[in-house]
């Protein structure tokens, strides 16, 4: 469990990136931060692994106060994958992979092995081991970003707008091997994103931020969709105008959903179990 | 080519002997440089008083540099305490230009990795020295070996300059040519120097080979950034 | 530290102006010849370096020659041409401009390879011909890079002109080798002060000069981090 305790961060500049900012962040669960630019979520995923340290409040891991650990040591044991992959370009794939157990002291040939497993988790053939990150397409990179976010087998993975530079087919695909992923290996997922649709596809927990890590809504997908917080809320998730206001059309054949645009976009069908999230 | 077969045995000590001058430049500069182009980026990011000093360092480089070599050698022995016609004048001048160099293109360097890779290597817990030694020192290798061969061809020739003062060096074929008119001993002092030049720079792309496989398997890709940086600082 | 002071008064001093040896002849000889040399440089190289920018053409051959140019010393050069020309002024123009042309060459191709692509292509797509690229388009962008060809070039030719008198062909070098025969420190320090002057004024110069020619619209875009400026120039230097 991750806890933000009135966290806030003021940056040299003056810049007041996040204010008074609490959170819970429970563990094995995907939580989603989601914002328009300037809504602190980097800055709040940022401040979990002491990449960045709050001018003010404290942050617990497990009960424990991270300010009081050695940042080098805390990075090598959550998981950090990034926006365009952040690979090194002068390490070969599987070095990419192994780097974290490697700074831990693990020995190479063991890293290198253990390296190679991941590569098959994420879905990569092992062939592309010995090739340069600049030698992948982008889909690739990220993987690969994503099994050296898992090498050193964290409990927290934080993830920074990882699919933002990909293509939108590509990013379903990461999105859905995220999804699989974390079915098998029940990680604690802090998710940074923009994108609001990939927010309720990943997120158990989702964050809605506004200006200065203010938080509009927390919740389920469902709970922030079947009752938006604000005005704000309803019309950043669309559900008040847009491709989430949804309203039953009845036509020769049958029912059919249209959204406010009254274009088609889908059919009801019968409940099935678990289908709220 | 009379005159060389004639006179190997001169041709050949008077390579050893430039060799002997301008080897221990390329390298001294190189070996001091890096710390201080180090010294100069980080300053550069810092505020008030020390940034001012990053940017008094950089152009105390450029003034360095804009100092003509003839006279540079003719001022250090009183400077230094050398005598006029010591080789030593000629070693410290010379690794005094690769310093002016070689200082500016280590800042350089190490200011273009790209910082993404910076912050990545960060957040995957490389510490700050490691995180030179494995992530910012090898991505700017291709900067600096750029800068090192620039260093190493320009100090091969203008260690024949040093002849004027009479310093034995290939350059003194060039003097004693001009006393004695023969076109043929400037020739083979031209050729000669050319060619330990080209020698040189040759090592230095294979050790950049070996050293930094990865560069070429990027532009081949069709590569980041450091691939441009490189470029350029190899063509200008 | 009494010899730096002796150097500059030696500078200083009013008897050594005036006449074919004074240090004002000499300067102006100095310049001139240094002026000259980048004349002829810039007429040769700038044509050659736009037309390999523009075109792609010939890169492959001109780069690596024009490195290989940079390894020639300039003294023997120098002193061959001399020997074949006789001494006087016509061997230190041909050696210095020899050591000229490779920075400006790559200042001008450089400067137009630096031009973000998709402009070129854009000025391309809006109808504009090949001609009216170059000087549309091509010129004016380049125009710093190759300023700072100009820049390292003439900062060689000045400090290496000082060897020219070395087969009379006047300039400042004359003090120095009158001052090497005759062991007189001051003169020899003092012309070498000359010279660095000459040469700071030159950089100066041409560093203002690549500020002012940035487009108006290039200049606010560009970027204050020091990350994203170009590797600066790097020559070989005399």
């Amino acid at each position: 469990m991750i806890e933000f305790r009135s966290v806030s961060k003021q940056f040299p500049g003056g810049t007041v990136a996040v204010n008074d900012f609490s959170l819970v962040i429970p563990s094995r669960k995907t939580t989603v931060l989601v914002g328009s630019s300037g809504s602190g979520k980097t800055t709040i995923l940022r401040m979990i692994n002491r990449m960045i340290d709050p001018t003010s409040g404290s942050i617990e891991i497990d009960g424990e106060d991270i300010s009081t650990l050695q940042p080098v040591k805390l990075r090598r044991r959550i998981g950090y994958v990034m926006q365009n992959s952040g690979l090194l370009p002068h390490f070969s794939v599987i070095d990419n992979v192994a780097t974290v157990p490697i700074l831990s002291g693990m020995p190479k040939k063991k890293a290198r092995e253990q390296s190679l497993a991941l590569l098959d988790t994420v879905g990569l053939d092992r062939s592309l081991a010995h090739r340069y990150p600049s030698q992948l397409s982008g889909g690739q990179q990220q993987r690969v970003g994503v099994a050296r976010g898992l090498a050193a087998n964290p409990n927290i993975l934080l993830m920074d707008e990882p699919f933002g530079a990909v293509d939108p087919i590509v990013r379903a695909e990461l999105q859905a091997e995220l999804i699989r992923l974390q079915r098998e290996l029940d990680k604690t997922v802090v998710f940074v994103t923009h994108d609001i649709d990939e927010a309720f596809l990943l997120g158990d927990q989702v964050v809605i931020l506004e200006t200065g890590g203010h938080i509009v809504q927390v919740g389920s997908p469902t709970e922030i969709l079947s009752d938006p917080a604000n005005d704000f809320v309803a019309s950043f998730i669309g559900a008040d105008k847009g491709k989430r206001a949804l309203t039953i059309r009845k036509t020769p054949r049958g029912e059919i959903l249209v959204d406010s645009e009254g274009r088609a976009a889908g059919v009801l069908v019968p409940a099935q179990d678990g289908a709220d999230r | 080519m009379n005159w060389i077969a004639n006179n190997l045995d001169q041709v050949g000590q008077l390579t050893l002997a430039h060799l002997a001058i301008a080897l221990p430049p390329i390298v001294l500069s190189f070996v001091i440089s890096v710390p201080i182009g180090w010294l100069a980026n980080r300053l550069r990011w810092s505020r008030g008083i020390l940034r001012w000093s990053s940017g008094a360092l950089l152009t105390l480089c450029v003034l360095l540099y804009a100092i003509p070599s003839f006279p540079l050698f003719v001022a250090l022995p009183s400077l230094i305490g050398t005598g006029l016609r010591d080789p030593v004048n000629v070693v410290v001048g010379l690794t005094l230009y690769g310093i002016a160099l070689m200082v500016r293109t280590s800042a350089d360097g190490l200011a273009a990795v790209d910082p993404d890779v910076r912050e990545s290597a960060t957040a995957v817990g490389f510490s700050g020295w490691s995180r030179f030694w494995r992530v910012e020192l090898p991505l700017s290798a291709p900067v600096l070996l750029a800068g090192l061969r620039v260093v190493a061809v320009s100090t091969v020739s203008l260690t024949t300059v040093g002849a004027v003062l009479g310093i034995s060096s290939l350059g003194t074929l060039f003097t004693d040519g001009f006393q004695r008119n023969i076109p043929a001993e400037i020739a083979t002092g031209i050729v000669v120097t050319m060619a330990i030049a080209l020698i040189i720079d040759a090592i230095l792309v294979l050790v950049g080979r070996l050293l930094l496989p990865w560069v070429r398997a990027t532009s081949r890709a069709g590569g980041p950034r450091t691939s441009r940086s490189v470029k350029q600082a190899v063509v200008t | 530290m009494n010899l730096l002071l002796d150097a500059i008064r030696w500078v200083f001093d009013p008897a050594n102006y005036g006449g074919p040896n004074g240090i004002d002849t000499r300067s102006g000889e100095h310049l001139a010849l240094s002026g000259l040399v980048l004349l002829i440089a810039v007429v040769i190289a700038v044509p050659f370096g736009y037309f390999i920018g523009h075109t792609g053409h010939g890169r492959g051959i001109i780069v690596p020659l024009s490195g290989g140019v940079r390894a020639l010393p300039t003294l023997g050069l120098l002193i061959l041409v001399a020997l074949n020309v006789g001494i006087g002024v016509v061997a230190p123009v041909v050696a210095l401009v020899v050591l000229a042309i490779p920075s400006i060459l790559a200042g001008a191709y450089s400067g137009f390879e630096a031009i973000d692509r998709r402009v070129i292509d854009a000025a391309r797509a809006v109808g504009m011909t090949e001609w009216q690229i170059l000087i549309r388009v091509e010129i004016p962008l380049g125009l710093p890079l190759l300023i700072g060809g100009l820049r390292s070039a003439s900062l060689q030719v000045i400090a290496t002109a000082t060897l020219a008198d070395y087969v009379s062909g006047g300039g400042l070098g004359h003090f120095l080798f009158l001052g090497l025969q005759t062991n007189n420190y001051p003169e020899m320090l003092g012309g070498s002060i000359v010279v660095i002057v000459l040469a700071l004024a030159s950089e100066g110069l041409f560093g203002l000069l690549q500020r002012l020619v940035v487009p108006a619209g290039v200049a606010a875009r560009q970027p204050k981090d020091v990350r994203l400026r170009p590797v600066r120039s790097q020559t070989a230097l005399g």
